[in-house]
């Protein structure tokens, strides 16, 4: 067996650079600046972060449907399977989206058609990548109806929405999006709109379905405990930027930036339960319009120096297999080394 | 369901009740009656003739009495003589009633072909000068009054350049096999269809837009793309079905107008339908027809109703049927 220089497998999505600009009137604004991210089969990424940091975006950007106007891919690649989707046409890309990519959303209740069936969306989404009869379509939505453990399956494919609870069509949503057999799934916040009870199921339900196919899985979450709980890595995003990277045993052990501090707040990662939602932090977020020279996070960070205000730190791997973009990590990084070289 | 089509229809007995009562008083505050118009055209002068002929049409009984024994009749589906057509005001109404249905057919057709594809095309084509222009158009044709329309349009097309005929229904005198007919009448058909359809195109345009625009932001749309769906299947099969719904509830609403509408361009093209039979029975103070059409054209109406909102009920699931 050949061993690359790199470990690990190879990533099945590598964004490289993303650029995602808005085309507002008060200017052009970078809401996504820089990005790179990787994902493996079978892996889970968490992109983590508070609201506005442009993790939406950037998943949108990944399926190539971002509100346009008045958002654009400006720059970057997003590699997916050898392709670089940001340069595919438009043709090109429908035939990836639901096939090869599926995305999931926050809102199921507002996620689906409300005139039309169900089981014909479904079935909308199956015969659209595959050569299939419309009896046979049938016959596999109430299979991926069962699997995403809908009861009374058959009968449930007449519904429509408003008769269907939150959860349901949750999983009528992921029904959808594995319809195809993607070989990644994105889940924006696929729980917030959901009770909590029903929250444990669907991501109980993503769990199981990842872990019998394979797929990669990026999911976005205010949730700490979604994130303790389903994901392999972590990348905490913070005005448009990657902030910190890390697995995310390590993360919760010792995060570096002070942003990622900031929000995992004070909470052991053994006490981290389902519902533990990320701390608030002091201060503004800086509008994209206004972001100041230097570190975007330095009118709220407890460990500011002049570094930070002058220069904006750039991310470095500062640890095995983890990066961040701190000076303030740096210097305390740099003095436990010294200390333990003494 | 079933029940919900014999509720509506029962919801029409009461209505039709109104529109009697109310037709029947304005038609005697009205000056001038038929009873005038007949004797003045007979030269009858001779008081004793006159007063016998008061008493032969009853109109020597209190109003009130006129009215219950209307109302009474009207319940037996008798709308009365017409002295004019000398012939019952029922049977003369649903002679003419086929050219109204179809003219208001063929103008809903026009009206929804037109502005729907209009109002699709541009919220498609958002802030373009194709979206302009459609706006443009909209405008003009909402605010260009009818019989004006109709005027030019025969000008134009009628007198002009001869492509269609310039009123009627049918070509006198020629006879043809059924399917020459049918041809025939298509023929007439246009210019007065296009003329009624087309102020209702423009309502239709300027709410399909703004209606289009507004669905095309939810976010089942965005899983409809999410989905691989091209872009065309995307409008057709999510967004425009949804769209539809405003549509659907201003065609119920409008098609009292249109009848409306349908008298002034009946007159325009001499179209033989309950328009210009109406036209003609109040120019000759002809109250029976009047009262028949008025009541006949409500009925319609009302059954007109009555169908589109069990149509939005098929089209929106959300509506529960109670
Ligand atoms: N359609 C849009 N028009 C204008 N600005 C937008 C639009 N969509 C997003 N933005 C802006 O882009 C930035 C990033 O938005 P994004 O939706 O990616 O945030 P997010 O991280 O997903 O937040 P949340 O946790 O609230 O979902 C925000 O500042 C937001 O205001
Ligand atoms: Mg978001």
């Amino acid at each position: 067996m050949i061993m690359g220089s790199t470990a690990g497998p190879t990533p099945i999505l590598s964004i490289e650079n993303l650029q995602v600009s808005l085309f507002t009137r008060r200017g052009v604004l970078p809401a996504v600046d820089g990005l790179s991210l990787t994902v493996s089969a079978g892996e889970t990424l968490a992109i983590v972060g508070e609201s506005g940091c442009g993790k939406s975006l950037t998943a949108l950007a990944i399926m190539r449907l971002l509100p346009n106007p008045p958002a654009k891919i400006v720059g970057g690649a997003v590699r997916f399977m050898g392709r670089d989707l940001a340069a595919l046409s438009e043709r090109e890309m429908q035939r990836v989206r639901g096939k090869d990519i599926s995305m999931i959303f926050q809102d199921p209740m507002t996620s689906l058609n409300p005139v039309v069936a169900v089981g014909d969306q479904l079935i909308e989404a199956i015969r659209r990548h595959n050569e299939v009869s419309r009896h046979e379509a049938r016959d596999r939505a109430v299979e991926l109806l069962r699997r995403v453990r809908i009861p009374d399956a058959e009968r449930r494919l007449n519904d429509y929405p408003h008769q269907m609870s939150g959860g349901m069509s949750q999983r009528v949503m992921i029904a959808m999006a594995i319809a195809c057999g993607p070989k990644l799934l994105i889940a924006d916040e696929p729980t917030t709109a959901l009770d909590v009870t029903i929250q444990a199921q669907i991501i109980e339900l993503m769990k199981e379905l990842q872990s019998s196919s394979d797929m990669g899985l990026i999911i976005i979450t205010h949730d700490l405990g979604v994130v303790a709980e389903v994901a392999d890595r972590v990348a905490v995003m913070y005005a448009g930027r990657k902030v910190e990277e890390a697995p995310v045993e390590a993360l919760f052990e010792r995060p570096l930036h002070r942003y990622t501090r900031g929000l995992l707040g004070a909470t052991p990662s053994a006490q981290r339960r389902r519902g533990s939602r990320l701390v608030e932090i002091t201060g503004n977020v800086p509008a994209l319009s206004d972001l100041p020279q230097g570190c975007a996070f330095q009118n709220r960070c407890p460990d500011v120096f002049d570094r930070c205000r002058a220069e904006r730190p750039q991310l470095a791997s500062l640890l095995p297999h983890r990066s961040a973009a701190c000076f303030a990590a740096e210097k305390e990084l740099s003095r436990d080394a010294a200390a333990i070289g003494a | 369901m079933r029940r919900i089509i014999i509720r509506r229809l029962v919801q029409i007995i009461p209505l039709i009740f109104a529109v009697i009562v109310m037709n029947f008083v304005l038609i005697h505050l009205a000056p001038g009656s038929l009873f005038d118009v007949m004797t003045s055209e007979q030269q009858i002068t001779d008081p004793a003739m006159l007063d016998q002929l008061r008493h032969t049409y009853g109109v020597d009984q209190p109003v009130t009495v006129q009215l219950a024994k209307y109302i009474w009749s009207v319940m037996r589906l008798d709308l009365g003589y017409s002295y004019r057509q000398n012939a019952p005001v029922f049977d003369v109404i649903m002679q003419q009633l086929p050219a109204t249905l179809i003219l208001m057919l063929a103008a809903i057709g026009i009206a929804l072909l037109v502005g729907v594809t209009a109002g699709v095309m541009a919220s498609i084509k958002v802030n373009t000068i194709w979206d302009n222009l459609i706006s443009l158009g909209a405008v003009f044709f909402f605010a260009a009054p009818s019989f004006w329309l109709g005027i030019m349009m025969t000008v134009m097309f009628a007198v002009k350049l001869g492509w269609f005929p310039v009123g009627g229904m049918r070509t006198i005198g020629v006879d043809e096999s059924a399917i020459g007919a049918v041809l025939d009448v298509m023929h007439h058909l246009v210019l007065p269809a296009t003329a009624l359809g087309l102020f209702y195109a423009a309502t239709f345009a300027r709410v399909m837009r703004a209606s289009m625009l507004e669905v095309a932001r939810l976010d089942f749309v965005r899983t409809a793309r999410a989905k691989g769906l091209s872009g065309g299947r995307v409008v057709l099969a999510h967004v425009m079905r949804n769209a539809m719904l405003p549509i659907v509830t201003l065609l119920g609403l409008q098609l009292g107008t249109m009848l409306g509408g349908s008298v002034v361009i009946e007159a325009v093209f001499s179209w033989p339908g309950i328009g210009s039979l109406l036209f003609d029975s109040v120019m000759s103070r002809n109250f029976p027809m009047v009262l028949g059409v008025l009541i006949l054209g409500s009925l319609l109406v009302a059954v007109c109703n009555a169908t589109v909102d069990l149509l939005y009920l098929r089209l929106d699931p959300r509506i529960k049927a109670r």
